[in-house]
């Protein structure tokens, strides 16, 4: 469990309708813009909100509409931790879904949102029962800059 | 549409814009298929200059064309990649499929 309390928290709910993809990186991206990140790390949180809100929209609730929240916070050391929640379906087999390439999706998905967010996070963590949701939990640490904040 | 098509003979040139993710790739992949079916192209040139965010939802489109250009027996290119999608792309080891310019 981590002990450190965070400095700064926003957390959003919004129904699992797909055009709340982009509503959601977005509000993660204008978050970390506090961080002072570079193009590149901005970026990367928005793939990585954006990977993980799809799942819990396609595959947490595939045939219904569901709640999921975005939790975003930031801890010091200039740490940002992503919090994605739903209370769907959940994942059976999660060392499964982490395969890239896995997918129990259509030909619209490409099994590598796991992955994506492997590539441009420092971790993610997946906390799954089946029948009651899914926690993915992301965290980024930035490099401070030069001139930078105090 | 933030897709556009310019087909000369054989040859077809893809312009991809905007936010290219689950929402707005369902529906552009049958879109690019009716446009594949109609000029079965032997070269196809996709422009990626104007796309301002991509997910892995771009994976699947650009696997589903290199697919449908591998049945048809032509060749596909990918162009104008800006940095952000050039990361997703290289990161799903796309560059063995096609270079990542």
């Amino acid at each position: 469990m981590r002990t450190i309390k965070y400095t700064n928290q926003v957390s959003l709910v919004f129904p699992s309708r797909s055009a709340n993809e982009s509503f959601a990186r977005s509000a993660a991206a204008a978050f970390a813009a506090q961080l002072d990140p570079t193009l590149d790390e901005l970026g990367d949180v928005k793939t990585a909100v954006s990977e993980a809100v799809t799942n819990a929209i396609v595959h947490a609730y595939p045939d219904t509409l569901g709640k999921v929240e975005l939790k975003l916070r930031i801890y010091p050391g200039n740490e940002l931790e992503l919090i994605i929640r739903d209370w769907g379906i959940g994942i059976p087999d999660i060392d499964q879904a982490r395969t890239p390439l896995f997918t129990t999706g259509n030909e619209e998905r490409s099994g590598m949102g796991f992955t994506i967010m492997e590539s441009f996070m420092d971790s993610v963590k997946v906390k799954s029962v089946p029948g009651k949701g899914t926690t993915v939990t992301l965290r980024k640490r930035f490099a401070l800059r030069a001139g930078g904040k105090v | 549409m933030a897709v556009a098509y310019t087909a000369q003979n054989r040859h077809l040139t893809v312009a991809l814009s905007g936010e290219i993710d689950h929402h707005r790739v369902r529906g552009l992949l049958e879109d690019m298929d009716r446009e594949l079916d109609e000029v079965l192209p032997h070269t196809l040139v996709v422009d990626c200059r104007g796309i301002t965010f991509m997910d892995s939802s771009g994976i699947a489109v650009l696997l589903r064309l290199w697919k449908r250009m591998e049945a048809l027996g032509g060749t596909i290119q990918v162009t104008g990649l800006p940095e952000q999608p050039a990361r997703v792309l290289r990161a799903a080891g796309l560059q063995r499929l096609f270079p990542l310019d």
